[in-house]
């Protein structure tokens, strides 16, 4: 109590408030926010008023127009007669479609090639440094235009289509092939997948403890895929096979019926996917190198083989080094996916920017884009944070 | 991407410099020593660089009328190219004086977007072009039901597009681009059956394909598109300025008043005459303009008449061969009339 009090009395000095740096730090804040919020101010009540001046309208009613315009690539029903709001969404999808498509793809095809550049087989290797090589120092926009006129080049028109297997096509419209057409009894069908994958779960789970209490190893994977393939399989037989096809046939221009894959959301998904891929094949190798090769030689040492070791050991670790930046390649991939306005597919951008051409609501179209970017950037970003989380090394 | 930077770059400058923007336009363009002019990124007989680089078009040769009347330079221009995305952004900005870019005047685009039409240098209609080798026996915009169809974004072309199939219960394909080059592209390259666009447009864009003679452009007309110059809502001077050197291009036509014969129009007693060169004495149409009393004379000797600006670069004397048709003066059953200068 005593030297507390010497050292309030003697130690710390009374300062001038002007100098007392806490008083400071908190001045110097007040300071930049009044700043910040006066410019922001300025800013709106600026450009609200020159709006005004110009006689330009503003504000969001124009959502609930009737946007006149068709979106040839529309996952949700959408005519001319939809309002700018339904276009936007319809845009938003596609954004949405393209980017998750295209992270799933990237991803597979990025940790193949990352894992094939640490082979020993030197082809191998070689083959995958080259498509790092390539494909990283290649700007997007090009990518994207060598898939979309590469492929528009090569295909034929729809009457020579290219013949595959199943009733499919390939030609300079786009990929086609057959519908499936459900019958009666098909929800009978998906409740059988999803109780295999409850029953799955359940296995996984049930062989985990007996693994625990007993050291005996189930075939897991050979259980769940039975269950994957036999249960749906099995209530397809018993509602007696309800399924046929809409296959795609030739009609005065282009094909007609079956599914279309058009070229622009081809080009655009297949460009990303490849190109994404390469940065995270360098983030992969980057990972599996990280982790130190004594824990490999330590799991040898206790008696687990090649592959476990690798499950086990050396993906885990890898996986802690591997996320973060794997997380800022899904970021990019999804906002590379707005380069779709160069080629023409209907992505947020394409539908944004024409009905921003034909209401003339600059600022509110732009705010759209920026929001909705942002929202699913952090989206992303927080989905990945919490897979993070739960890899991290839990620390006691 | 582009496009999202100049919107943005649009919003704030409207925040920034809209200030000077929306006042005077005709002393910010005298500060600056040229006229800024909207063009299209290249549409031929329209607004097209020529082999030496110089712009030239109908739509340019407004802008270098309009030059011609502050400067007494046709040269005193400079163009930049936009999209049809692009362009109502920059000209709200104050990014370009004028835009001469064979705009469509809307009701829409006349207030909502605050801009206002100078006039119509070109009536226009839509129409389709089908490459006739790869799709023989269709002669009718009505036979195109099912067809995919290249557009280009932001355009009133795509909504008449849509409107037409649909009143006509047709279906389509749309394939939509941004800029004008991936639209003539993606055609030539067999991506869709059908372009559609103004019929000057097509017309035009025929000549650039790799093989013109295959294509047809089909004779339906399907909407009404007056192509004009536009400049910004709120500066009276700088519209009166651009709509009457419209005016003025076509009186001199009808007055018979061109870039050959000026040196002796500019004798001449008749007082129509006189008063479009400013040759009247006392007059002061040209000093209440804002320019000074010899604007036409300017114009006149720089760029000629409407008609020699029409014949030379989308007439008889173009590659384009587009007959006057509606386009002819209202003297010779056409749609082009000059306002009385007086």
């Amino acid at each position: 109590m005593a030297t507390e009090q010497t050292i309030a009395e003697g130690g710390a000095p009374r300062v001038p408030l002007l100098y007392d740096p806490r008083v400071r730090g908190i001045a110097y804040q007040v300071l930049v926010f009044v700043g910040l919020f006066a410019f922001v101010y300025w800013i709106i009540g600026n450009t609200t008023a020159n709006l005004q001046r110009a006689n330009i309208a503003s504000g969001f009613g124009f959502l609930q127009g009737r946007a006149g315009f068709d979106i040839g690539d529309s996952l949700v029903a959408y005519s001319s007669d939809s309002t700018y709001g339904r276009a936007l969404y319809v845009g938003f999808l596609n954004t949405l479609r393209v980017a998750i498509l295209g992270i799933i793809t990237a991803t597979i095809v990025g940790f193949i090639i990352g894992i094939g550049r640490l082979s020993k087989n030197w082809l191998i290797s070689r083959i995958c440094l080259v498509y790092v090589e390539v494909f990283r120092n290649i700007p997007p926009l090009l990518v994207i235009f060598f898939w979309y006129f590469g492929v528009l080049s090569v295909l034929p028109l729809p009457r020579d289509s290219i013949e595959l297997p199943f009733g499919s096509y390939l030609n300079s419209r786009g990929f086609y092939f057959p519908k499936f057409l459900w019958g009666e009894g098909a929800g009978l069908i998906a409740l059988a997948f999803g109780l295999s994958l409850v029953f799955i779960w359940f296995v996984r789970r049930w062989a985990a403890r007996r693994q625990a209490a007993t050291g005996d190893q189930l075939p897991v994977l050979w259980i769940s895929l039975g269950l994957l393939i036999g249960l749906p399989l099995l209530a397809f037989a018993v509602t007696g096979f309800p399924l046929s096809f809409e296959f795609p046939a030739l009609s005065t221009f282009n094909l007609r019926g079956g599914v279309q894959v058009r070229p622009e959301f081809l080009s655009l998904y297949l460009a990303l996917s490849f190109y994404t891929a390469a940065f995270i094949a360098e983030i992969v190798r980057a990972g599996v190198l990280g982790v130190n090769r004594g824990q490999s030689e330590a799991s040898h040492a206790l008696g687990l083989r090649n592959r476990p070791t690798l499950r086990l050991v050396v993906v885990p670790q890898a996986l802690r080094i591997i996320i973060p930046p794997l997380t800022s390649q899904y970021l990019n991939l999804t906002k590379n996916s707005s380069l779709a306005v160069a080629i023409g597919y209907p992505d947020l951008v394409a539908t944004g920017g024409t009905t921003l051409n034909q209401t003339g609501q600059a600022i509110e179209v732009v705010a759209i884009w920026l929001i909705v970017y942002l929202g699913l950037s952090l989206a992303t970003a927080a989905l990945m944070n919490w897979y993070n989380a739960r890899k991290a090394l839990v620390e006691r | 991407m582009k496009t999202v930077f100049k919107a943005l770059l649009g919003s704030a400058v409207f925040a920034v410099a809209a200030g000077s923007a929306s006042a005077a336009t005709l002393d910010d363009v005298k500060a600056k020593g040229h006229v800024q002019c909207g063009v299209s990124t290249g549409l031929a007989g329209f607004s097209a660089p020529d082999d030496k680089g110089e712009y030239t078009g109908l739509d340019v040769d407004f802008c270098r009328a309009v030059a011609a009347a502050v400067f007494d330079d046709p040269k005193a221009v400079q163009f930049s190219p936009l999209s049809a995305k692009e362009r109502f952004t920059a000209l709200q900005s104050g990014e370009v004086d004028i835009l001469s870019r064979n705009t469509t005047w809307t009701i829409s685009r006349d207030t909502a977007l605050g801009l206002n039409f100078a006039g119509v240098t070109y009536y226009d209609g839509q129409g389709f072009m089908i490459n006739s080798k790869k799709l023989q026996g269709i002669n009718s915009a009505l036979q195109l039901s099912g067809a995919a169809v290249c557009v280009q974004s932001g355009t009133t072309t795509e909504l008449n597009l849509a409107d037409y199939f649909k009143a006509n219960n047709m279906e389509y394909n749309p394939v939509v681009f941004e800029k004008l080059e991936e639209v003539n592209t993606a055609y030539d390259q067999g991506r869709c059956d059908v372009y559609t666009t103004d019929q000057s447009g097509l017309y035009a864009i025929r000549l650039t394909l790799s093989a013109p003679d295959d294509h047809i452009v089909l004779p339906e007309i399907i909407s009404k598109e007056p192509l004009g110059p536009v400049v910004r809502h709120g500066d009276d001077q700088w519209l009166d300025i651009a709509k009457w050197v419209y005016y003025a291009l076509l009186n001199a036509e009808e007055l018979g008043v061109s870039q050959a014969n000026l040196e002796e129009s500019l004798k001449s007693d008749n007082p129509e005459i006189r008063r479009l060169l400013g040759t009247e004495e006392g007059t002061k149409l040209g000093t209440d303009l804002g320019l000074t009393n010899d604007w036409a004379v300017r114009v006149i000797k720089h760029v000629g008449n409407y008609g020699e600006i029409f014949e030379r670069n989308v007439g008889a004397e173009s590659p384009l061969k587009i007959s006057r048709g509606i386009n002819a003066l209202w003297t010779k059953g056409g749609l082009q009339y000059g306002m009385p200068i007086r």
